[in-house]
């Protein structure tokens, strides 16, 4: 799960690393208002949502004055800001940040990853601030500054340390940096947290160090014992079809193609997507009803997936271990019985009671295009879809 | 032989007396698995299904002999029930659970370290459907009745998809000789390598099929070290070819992210270093027959 900037930094602050002041805003109004409750000469207007590459799409304004940041408001709220991160849809702006914008000497990385080959929380810094970190990654590796932190014990100050000299910093800001460095990692351990990233990190003109911008990514197995970070999911910042299907546990990806696709287990929904593009076709998404797939999930599902215009055909694959193929087919006639279903529709029923299975729908009078390998499925949905589009 | 369970193995169940626990429980006893205790918490010195259950592992251990556990057990508990099991000296653990947070699983893995090699627990999982040995025994929650019994060994992170290759192969009448799931996390108990080794060793297994997914650095890292260390053939397949950059497919660790990470890049990773990739998810089967007709060829 992702968070907006200015809820990361709310975590961040409450675990002792140093943020500018900012609040948030809903309303061009309350900006100008955050802006006089903070005080200064000079604001940041950061339009919130789930992406980067915000500045260059010009969702971050710095205002000098009321007016300004009214206007800077206004020209994003309510808007969809499209960055080379979020797609050509873009993401709703619904807040905007405003921030303190007090000048600075030097930007700095700092991020916190868990790295899934060394199965350790890796710190990465760099002194090249406000940079993709991926461009450095692949065009200069050695600005980069790493350290794998041992389970075990945590980040020592020690690491913290050796951290802040190599990016170059003079005792004051070595000593503020450290706390930063350590309190980030507490926050990224004690959230729950796959990603965390500060970049920029500042150094200010009178050396203190402070996070400009920050991203976090949880580690959704873990929302059940971080509610203060569940609470701060934002569903206008996901695709309506995607968040509907997290709400009844379905794991549901909308793509491009024409061909619906649901399936159990998320290497068998890959793999029949794949399947299907090796047949000549375009699958529409990724959908894995799960484990244990009641006719409701089922019936919820064909919803999902018809829900989307583009779609021609449906293609039900399911391996049934501890799913059985009757449940299935009947979620598939109770499916039908609610929706009206006028794609064709191919079903590949496998594994546990499939022959139960299979009778139902026989019996069921529905215009089912029955198939039992994945090739065999994937080639008659290709073959059926191209069918309905001649139709058409 | 066949790889890390056969019908001589003792296994106790940690969460037997749950809904999930009993129902797989009684699937396994079923299909012929040596299931000698059960393990739950203030139910010790009960019986369930016949099997006594005990409140800790290292009774359950001291009792019965046990060397391995399959564990169903809820997110929030299960990182401490595989450390359980491994301090009580089992040999192997299954982890079916899915959703375990992945810190609690780096700290697991940074656990397990703290045996010697050669006493280390290994772990199959989390977020898998198990190990089976056809006509042996069955540690997961597989449907039996779809594998045959023969000489291939299947390790696939995709429980559904290693289904779908066990009956590809059946249709054919290729049998398996251990089929390993060894889950969809990012942080997995023992990785593709892990299990390669084994079926190097085993004289039932005459060569392998490796599913991997888009996502990590296992299947790539697999992959050199077959070139080096196998001498057996290995059929391999990378699932997501058609998966968006940056998406989360499901699985925690079906994500594309770095480079290297999506399947057309580690399929050909993988036919690099001399694997035999199967063309399509629909060719597990026919791939693997003709890697076992190259062999008998050569015989």
């Amino acid at each position: 799960m992702d968070v907006h900037e200015y809820q990361a930094k709310e975590l961040l602050a409450s675990f002792g690393v140093a943020v500018p002041k900012g609040a948030v805003a809903f309303s061009p109004d309350q900006a100008v208002y955050a802006a006089t409750e903070l005080g200064g000469g000079a604001w940041a207007v950061k339009a919130q949502i789930h992406a980067g590459a915000r500045g260059k799409a010009g969702g971050v304004r710095l205002c000098r004055t009321y007016n300004e940041v009214r206007d800077a408001a206004k020209s994003m709220l309510g808007k969809r800001l499209v960055t080379v991160q979020t797609g050509p849809e873009g993401k709703p702006v619904q807040r905007v940040y405003v921030e303190a914008a007090d000048p600075f000497e030097r930007e700095l990385y700092l991020g916190y990853v868990l790295d899934r080959k060394a199965e350790r929380v890796r710190v990465i810094a760099s002194t090249r601030g406000g940079m993709e970190i991926e461009e450095i990654a692949r065009t200069d590796p050695d600005a980069l500054i790493q350290v794998v932190v041992e389970p075990a014990v945590g980040l020592q100050p020690f690491e913290a340390r050796e951290l802040a000299f190599k990016l170059g910093l003079n005792i004051r800001q070595a000593s503020a940096a450290v706390k930063v460095i350590l309190n980030a990692y507490r926050a990224f351990r004690d959230t729950d947290c796959v990603m965390l990233e500060i970049n920029p990190l500042v150094v200010s003109r009178d050396d203190r160090v402070l996070a400009l911008d920050a991203k976090m990514s949880f580690d959704d197995n873990a929302l059940f014992r971080r509610p203060n970070v569940a609470d701060m999911h934002d569903p206008s910042q996901s695709d309506p079809r995607e968040a509907q299907a997290a709400e009844h546990n379905l794991s549901y990806i909308g793509l491009d193609g024409e061909i619906g696709c649901i399936v159990n287990g998320a290497g068998l929904a890959m793999a029949t997507m794949d399947m299907i593009k090796h047949a000549g076709g375009e699958p529409a998404n990724f959908l894995d009803v799960g484990g244990g797939a009641s006719p409701d999930r089922v019936a919820t599902a064909f919803r999902l997936v018809l829900s989307d215009p583009k779609v021609k055909a449906i293609l039900v694959n399911i391996f049934a271990g501890i799913n059985r193929c009757d449940w299935v087919a009947q979620g598939v006639i109770q499916a039908a019985r609610e929706v009206k279903i006028d794609a064709p529709l191919i079903v590949r029923l496998a594994g546990t009671n499939v022959e139960a299975g299979k009778k139902i729908l026989e019996e069921s009078g529905l215009d089912i295009i029955a198939a039992d390998t994945l090739s065999e499925a994937a080639a008659k949905a290709v073959a059926a879809c191209a069918d309905a589009k001649r139709a058409a | 032989m066949s790889i890390l369970i056969d019908e001589t193995t003792p296994i106790l169940i940690q969460g037997m007396t749950g809904d999930k626990g009993t129902f797989h429980a009684r699937e396994m006893i079923a299909y012929g698995s040596r299931v000698v205790a059960g393990v739950t918490p203030g139910k010790g010195g009960t019986t369930h299904l016949d099997v006594p259950v005990f409140d800790t592992v290292k009774d359950a251990v001291a009792a019965t002999g046990a060397t391995t556990s399959i564990t169903f057990v809820a997110p929030p508990f299960a990182a401490d029930a595989i450390m359980e099991a491994a301090d009580a000296g089992l040999k192997l653990v299954c982890s079916i659970t899915d959703g375990i947070p992945a810190q609690d699983m780096m700290r697991v893995k940074r656990y397990l370290r703290r045996y010697p090699k050669d006493k280390r627990t290994m772990v199959v999982g989390p977020n898998c459907a198990g190990i089976i040995s056809p006509g042996k025994a069955m540690l997961g929650i597989m449907p039996g009745h779809i594998y045959l019994k023969g000489n291939v060994g299947v390790i696939s992170r995709s429980g559904t998809l290693g289904y779908e290759a066990a009956s590809q192969m059946k249709a054919l009448g290729i049998g398996v000789s251990t089929s390993v799931g060894i889950g969809g996390d990012p942080i997995n108990g023992s990785s593709f390598l892990d299990h390669l080794a084994l079926f190097e060793q085993d004289d039932e297994t005459d060569a392998v099929l490796m599913i991997g997914e888009i996502g990590g650095p296992q299947e790539a890292e697999a992959a050199a070290w077959i070139k080096d260390n196998m001498t057996k053939p290995v059929v391999g397949f990378v699932a997501g070819l058609t998966a968006p950059k940056g998406r989360r497919m499901g699985h925690a660790g079906a994500i594309i992210s770095a480079a290297g990470d999506s399947a057309a890049e580690k399929a050909e990773i993988m036919r690099s270093y001399g694997l035999t990739v199967a063309p399509s998810p629909g060719d597990f089967g026919t791939t693997v027959a003709e890697v076992l007709g190259r062999l008998k060829s050569a015989a």
